[in-house]
């Protein structure tokens, strides 16, 4: 996909939709990044900032769209520029999901610091498991920069690793709910928070997916972890 | 992907072609045409797409010096058709031919698609009315043409005259069609029509379409074929070659990167 079109202005079209996607997904990376640092270190300003530039990334969604949707209706594209269109008009639906679960961790943290209440949750091990899940995040978009599948086994692992720690939460939430009655509400907002960070490491293995195919051709979508390894390993 | 179990019509096999002065124009080219399937050959102007398709009927006997080596074989009776003692007439009678251009003959509309019944030596009227009729339902221009079947046929609009040209390709119930840039003279309504009209006639036959127009190819054909220089580059599906064609060079030519 190196080598340029006769048509250089085409070449630039895919340039400018390729660099929007790219924004964007730097865009969402912030908004996970900012959502955490105000939960964990209460920062309801950061917060608050948060959940007002979720509408950047929604701009960002529909423009990607209708230029690729141009593209389309203009230059039917085929082969590998065509599997980097369908890439990228799911790569943004996915970017804009994750966007707004990371407005649900900003909520989230604007309530836990507002209100008066009776138990403080501990975000350890949910710190932990936000960190994996925006390096898979940050892997998946370097992927799709440099069109290498190399890392999309590594982002396949850390989702089992994400959705691991997942479970134990719930456990450990269903063990403070047994004790004390009273923290269920509370105990309720962080499994909430915790199945919103899960998801994103769900988005952001289905962008390393959608490189491989953009990359390779090869569909890797629901398929074993030994499939996959096949799938990606260099020719 | 390719089925296996897809029946072959005809194949080409390590079919060499040489024009008169040795140019070599078409390099052990073998490729399949699965019957009742449309093949598009697709490459840059002068890679031998169009000389692979003469070869289907003869074309280059008209011309002295010209050589083959190798086989074209239909099926299901294992014909070498490029084989010396095969009449090219006969070849020409299984496999027809429509041109870039319409050429249709300055003669009327139904004498046009009489006229390879007549050369074949059948005069019966009621026979060539019903084959006439058969032919212009076939190509679509029935309804348009039942009441000026006696007309010129050059009367008729550039998508009628090419039409008119599978309508008279048709009569003599060919196995084959070849469609040598079928559209390139015609505007895009006539154009969708001659596309809608091949993808019926695929019930009937089995055709061979050149094309410049790679979204006509993407359009209309079953596998597709991507020559360049004399050479096969690539065959398979249409499907696989327009969206994960295995060479570099095929992808070049059909994103438009090539050069």
């Amino acid at each position: 996909m190196q080598s340029e079109h006769i048509f250089k202005q085409y070449d630039a079209e895919l340039e400018a939709v390729r660099a929007k996607v790219l924004e964007m997904g730097a865009l969402v990376e912030q908004q996970i990044v900012d959502a955490l640092e105000a939960l964990i270190n209460a920062n309801p300003k950061l917060a608050k900032t948060v959940i007002k530039k979720d509408h950047l990334v929604n701009a960002l969604e529909v423009q990607v769209d209708e230029d690729c949707s141009h593209i389309i209706a203009r230059r039917q594209p085929t082969a590998g520029d065509l599997r980097m269109v369908l890439m990228m008009i799911k790569t943004i639906t996915d970017l804009e999901r994750i966007g707004d679960e990371a407005t649900k961790i900003a909520r989230f943290a604007l309530k836990t610091y507002e209100t008066d209440r009776a138990w403080s949750p501990r975000f350890a091990e949910i710190k932990a498991m936000a960190n994996l899940t925006r390096d898979m995040l940050h892997m998946a978009l370097d992927a799709f920069a440099r069109s290498e599948v190399t890392q999309v086994l590594e982002i396949a692992h850390m989702d089992e690793e994400v959705d691991a720690q997942y479970q134990m939460t719930i456990r450990q939430l269903i063990t403070f709910m047994l004790e004390d009655p009273r923290t269920i509400t509370m105990a309720l907002e962080v499994l909430f928070m915790s199945k919103a960070i899960e998801r994103i490491g769900d988005h952001a293995k289905n962008i390393s997916e959608y490189v491989v195919y953009m990359v390779k051709g090869k569909d890797v979508r629901h398929i074993s972890m030994e499939k996959m390894e096949q799938e990606t390993a260099l020719d | 992907m390719i089925k296996p179990t897809t029946p072959i019509k005809a194949e080409s096999r390590n079919l060499n072609f040489f024009y008169n002065g040795g140019n070599h124009a078409l390099k052990s080219v073998s490729m399949p045409l699965y019957e009742n399937k449309i093949t598009a050959l697709i490459g840059p102007s002068g890679c031998g797409k169009s000389t692979f398709l003469r070869c289907f009927n003869r074309m280059h006997d008209l011309y002295p010096g010209n050589k083959y080596q190798g086989e074209i074989v239909m099926h299901p009776d294992n014909t070498n058709i490029l084989e010396q003692g095969v009449d090219p007439i006969e070849v020409r009678m299984r496999i027809s031919m429509v041109f870039q251009k319409p050429n249709p003959f300055p003669k009327s509309i139904y004498e046009n698609v009489a006229y390879g019944l007549r050369v074949r030596g059948e005069n019966n009227k009621r026979m060539l009315d019903d084959k006439v009729e058969e032919a212009l339902k076939g190509a679509a221009l029935w309804n348009e043409a039942k009441d000026r079947l006696q007309d010129l046929a050059f009367n008729l609009s550039g998508g009628q005259q090419q039409r008119l040209c599978i309508a008279r390709a048709l009569a003599t119930d060919p196995e084959i069609m070849l469609f040598d840039e079928p559209t390139s003279a015609l505007d895009p309504i006539a154009t969708a029509n001659i596309e809608e009209l091949m993808s019926e006639l695929k019930q009937k036959l089995t055709i061979l379409v050149v094309t410049h127009n790679m979204q006509q190819a993407a359009r209309v054909s079953d596998y597709t074929a991507y020559m360049y220089l004399g050479e096969l580059m690539e065959y398979d599906d249409t499907n696989t070659i327009f969206t994960r064609p295995s060479r570099k060079e095929t992808e070049d030519y059909i994103t438009g990167k090539f050069g």
